[in-house]
């Protein structure tokens, strides 16, 4: 096989995999009609080519490099196991060169995204097989032990194959609910990058891009679904105010404080021009409420200049949409700018039996309280919000303004 | 693909008023004469309350009998059915229409071996 000389950068790489990874995958699925089987052949040779290409070169066709080792892997590990004989036969009777002409990669997103499996299942199960990450890379990003993250890979290919999980698009009358798991499941990923829940790096980038990667493949793979468009476009817009989001010293800046002028001003303005693209459809969503809502936060001027009353309204729409008293805080924060803080402070009052174990409800509240003149409340809401995050920056912003307080 | 259908025996029916009872019981019975007549309902049974049951517990070749069953109350099995259709989403599918004013039906796939 040819090969390019010299050793690629590992940007190179990484782009090679989630490509031709996931539509190796998702192409030995159908062809073997055996989930667990395929993707354990993608994986082999997805290790042999992180041994060989950083060393070798990528090669000038990489989907056949991975197609043939692949192959060459499955053949060579079941001659050893013989009671798989007609896995042989299945492996065998595949062409010599990867099929081109059908992406089969859709099938593969909803199967990985299938109602069946647990949240987390769904997450680990597409980042390997969709995105081509290694167990090790997933483990490492979701900081769990690799041998149980291996676990919860096999049990879940285990219960899609064993119970029986057809391997196809939803039809149109399931593709709703079907379409709303991938794309919970693609901006889980993307929060767990954006505000990683533990661990002392509080933002990991490459579980961002990843996110960003799997939305636009979405998109590319449903050209006539509008909310894939809203949710690219929301995480494009986040990962465009990314450089404001750590001061020098790596702590989180909240929006509020941030230096709008380090936003990637051309990215805002590509992903607001996918929004209006997706308006075209007039079939509105929730993740492109929230994408209009960080472009208004996006194209603002200043934190002060926000047009907050459209804040306010996009956030009661998305409410009817969503219950869940996370959207309503949000819209509360909204309404301290539009009807003031004592005002906001009796909506964020009358959420407290649904969100006392969340740590944003209390550092709202002690924003308000402070901002009402009632700072003996305001420290003691700051410290139940202290004792509830495990973000590291989260954290030493919340430790910085009770240590304000003290000084004052 | 056959699926295993266990049903737990919900509130309204170990616990509601009889009228209500009766009701909802109409429409349960009705479902379940649909499935059978679809040919995709190939077995299933109601039965006895859970204070009938006797559980027998086998350790070492030896057995004792407890006067209660297997389950907690609260998911105590009320019935049970068997699916034969073509895989998991057609049998979640049809689970998702049961009439049952509160229940849960754990759908649990069937080793099937090769005879």
């Amino acid at each position: 096989m040819n090969v390019r000389a010299n050793s690629q950068p590992y940007a190179l790489l990484e782009r090679v995999f989630r490509e031709e990874a996931g539509r190796l995958t998702a192409s030995l699925v159908r062809l073997l009609g055996d989930f667990d089987f395929a993707e354990e052949l993608v994986a082999d040779a997805v290790v042999a080519a992180l041994e060989r290409w950083p060393r070798d070169g990528v090669p000038e066709r990489p989907a056949s490099w991975l197609f043939t080792t692949a192959r060459r892997k499955g053949l060579d590990r079941l001659r050893r196991e013989t009671i798989y004989r007609k896995k042989l036969e299945l492996l065998a009777a595949l062409p010599q060169d990867p099929p081109r002409e059908a992406d089969d990669r859709l099938r593969l997103i909803f199967t990985c995204c299938h109602p069946v499996l647990a949240r987390e299942a769904q997450v680990a199960l597409t980042l390997r097989a969709v995105c081509g990450l290694t167990t090790q890379e997933i483990a490492r990003a979701f900081l769990v032990h690799e041998h149980t993250l291996a676990k919860r890979i096999a049990r879940a290919k285990h219960k899609l194959v064993s119970s029986g999980v057809p391997y196809r698009v939803p039809r149109p009358d399931e593709l709703g609910s079907r379409l709303g798991e991938v794309l919970t499941v693609i901006y889980l990923v993307f929060n767990e990058g954006y505000v990683a829940t533990t661990g002392e790096a509080p933002i990991r980038r490459d579980l961002a891009r990843d996110a960003e990667w799997l939305a636009s493949l979405l998109c590319r793979l449903m050209p006539d679904e509008p909310e894939p468009i809203g949710l690219l476009a929301l995480v494009r817009l986040h990962l465009a105010r990314w450089p404001a989001r750590l001061d020098a010293t790596g702590h989180l800046v909240l929006l509020e404080h941030q230096d709008r002028s380090l936003w990637d001003h051309r990215a805002i303005s590509q992903a607001v021009a996918l929004i209006e693209r997706a308006a075209t459809f007039r079939r509105p969503g929730r993740y492109q409420i929230e994408a209009m809502i960080a472009a208004l936060h996006s194209e603002a001027p200043s934190w002060e200049a926000t047009d907050w009353p459209q804040v306010m309204a996009l956030y009661s729409v998305l409410a009817r949409i969503d219950s869940s008293p996370v959207v309503a805080l949000s819209r509360a924060i909204a309404c301290r700018y539009v009807d003031g803080p004592a005002a906001a402070l009796a909506d964020v009052d009358g959420l407290s039996d649904q969100l006392r174990e969340y740590h944003l409800f209390h550092a709202t509240r002690a924003a308000l309280l402070r901002e009402l003149g009632r700072f003996d409340e305001a420290a003691r809401e700051d410290a139940l919000a202290l004792a509830l995050t495990r973000n590291t920056g989260e954290r030493a912003l919340l430790e910085e303004r009770l240590a304000d307080r003290g000084r004052s | 693909m056959k699926y295993m259908l266990l049903i737990t025996q919900g509130e309204w029916f170990a616990n509601g008023n009889q009228a209500d009872r009766d009701k909802a019981m109409e429409g349960v019975v009705e479902w379940w004469g649909k499935q059978f007549a679809s040919g995709k309902m190939v077995g299933g049974q109601q039965l006895q309350p859970p204070e009938t049951a006797t559980t027998v517990v086998i350790e070492r070749g030896k057995y004792a009998l407890l006067d209660r069953p297997l389950m907690e109350a609260k998911e105590a099995i009320g019935g049970f059915g068997i699916l034969d259709v073509a895989d998991i989403d057609e049998a979640l599918a049809i689970v998702e229409t049961m009439p049952a004013p509160d229940c849960k039906v754990e759908v649990r796939p069937i080793l099937e071996r090769p005879r």
